[in-house]
């Protein structure tokens, strides 16, 4: 067989009710040109179906963009998830509205990165090539 | 059977099928062993392929189909491929967006892949990857290729039936398909038929078909005559036209089977995954047995000092020598 053809895949959903994802899709494309493959789930997503395509799509990274202020209830939820789906050990990322109290619940709650509003795409695309196998 | 991977793909488990795609579409040789123990149980199912330009309305389509199927009680899988980008590698896989209706059905398996460099509209792995979701129970499949212009034929050497989905306002979005898939559909779905020209659309659509069954051959010889591609209106937003493009699809299969051509397609198919292979094979042998020669040649070709032919020859005698 030839060389393998290995990419990083990267799943970016939205979970909960709010509906800006100008964000998430200019994410996407940093992550694209950074020679990733991504997925985007897009608005409005369940846990239970977030949690589902990771597993179904073989992804190395989740990729959560919440807005809405209910980080902690919905990573709580998606955590469960995922674990349910046997993918408690992709690497999980998480970007938007986050206060930094909310950093050490995150991290309990198997969260491996955390890019508040404002990070640069550059950060993301290292943090995610130094945690992901080659 | 050794692989215990393999045996967890045959018993439907979710994360074990996905983890046999990802390792046939990576390519790593541990997916080469679980394929041989599954392609047994792969054999049989029925390939539903669809393609059409860009913002045709594939995916919306393929998501009403997967709901009708599952009206059936037809367990679905779906591989769904967009571009790689050609400069970066990377790729944005957007297609199941607009199928995640269907992300907590059991019944349903849906695998976005990246063509990583494949010409033709699919990725290499596709055949492995329809033969793993055939194996773990999805019997019925669908594949939707990227956006496709005029060559990107392959669908049709993978898929039993092809759907071809057009949509009016895309310009001349007939002509431009007159040649290559045009001539690989076995049904037409003319979507958004709401809106202004889709009949137009339609009418064009007869017009070439009528003349290519009265002109000068079919597209491909080796097919059995007697199929006229149906053309079907559909708006897949609404969920209109999806019975009557359902029906067209199973009268093809009923017809595949009573004409010998599913025989014929599947021998073809086989052949495919075959020759993709022995393609792998020669990129191996080149590497291992010549290295760096196929650079210095390149070298030789780019500086007008040697031809493509003159090279592939002399690379070829060493390797079979």
């Amino acid at each position: 067989m030839a060389e393998t053809t290995r990419k990083i895949r990267v799943l970016i959903a939205k979970p909960g009710l709010d509906g800006h994802d100008v964000g998430a899709k200019i994410l996407c494309r940093a992550l694209m040109d950074a020679g990733m493959e991504v997925i985007y789930g897009g608005l409005r997503q369940a846990p239970a179906a977030i949690a589902r395509t990771a597993r179904d799509e073989a992804v190395d990274v989740l990729g959560l963009s919440i807005l809405s202020g209910a980080h902690l209830p919905l990573c709580r939820k998606v955590a469960a998830e995922l674990a349910a789906v046997g993918r408690a050990d992709l690497v999980w990322l998480v970007g938007g509205n986050i206060p930094r109290r909310d950093h050490a619940a995150l991290r309990e709650l198997g969260v491996k990165g955390i890019f508040p509003t404002g990070s640069a795409f550059d950060e993301v695309v290292a943090f995610i090539r130094a945690e992901v196998r080659p | 059977m050794t692989s215990p991977l393999a045996r967890r793909v045959l018993s439907g488990e979710r994360n074990a099928v996905a983890r046999a795609i990802r390792l046939l579409d990576d390519r790593e040789p541990a997916g080469a062993e679980v394929l041989r123990e599954l392609w047994s149980a792969a054999a049989g199912a029925r390939v539903v392929g669809v393609t059409g330009p860009p913002g045709a309305g594939k995916s919306t389509l393929v998501d009403c189909l997967i709901e009708a199927f599952r009206a059936r009680g037809e367990r679905v899988g779906v591989a769904a491929v967009d571009p790689s980008s050609p400069f970066t590698g990377g790729a944005i896989l957007g297609d199941r967006i607009r199928m995640q209706r269907h992300a907590a059905d059991d019944g349903v398996f849906i695998r976005s892949l990246a063509t990583r460099g494949h010409l033709g509209g699919l990725s290499a792995s596709t055949l492995d990857v329809l033969a793993v979701l055939a194996a773990a129970g999805f019997r019925t499949l669908i594949l939707e290729t990227v956006g496709v212009g005029q060559d990107e034929v392959e669908v049709n050497r993978v898929a039993d039936s092809v759907l071809l989905v057009v949509a009016p306002g895309a310009g001349d979005a007939v002509q431009t398909l007159k040649a290559g898939v045009m001539e690989i559909a076995h049904v037409f779905a003319v979507n958004k038929a709401d809106q202004p020209g889709a009949d137009q659309v339609a009418r064009d659509i007869e017009q070439l078909l009528a003349y290519r069954e009265h002109g000068p051959g079919r597209a491909d010889p080796g097919a059995a005559a007697g199929w006229i591609p149906p053309v079907v209106s559909s708006v897949a937003v609404e969920g209109r036209g999806i019975p009557e493009l359902l029906e067209a699809l199973d009268r093809h299969a009923g017809w595949l089977r009573s004409s010998g051509e599913e025989r014929r397609r599947h021998r073809e198919r086989a052949r495919v995954a075959i020759v993709e292979q022995l393609r792998g094979r020669l990129d191996d042998a080149l590497d291992a047995r010549l290295p760096g020669r196929l650079d210095e040649a390149a070298a030789r070709v780019a500086d007008g000092a040697s031809d493509p032919h003159a090279e592939a020859e002399a690379l070829w005698a060493e390797l079979s020598s």
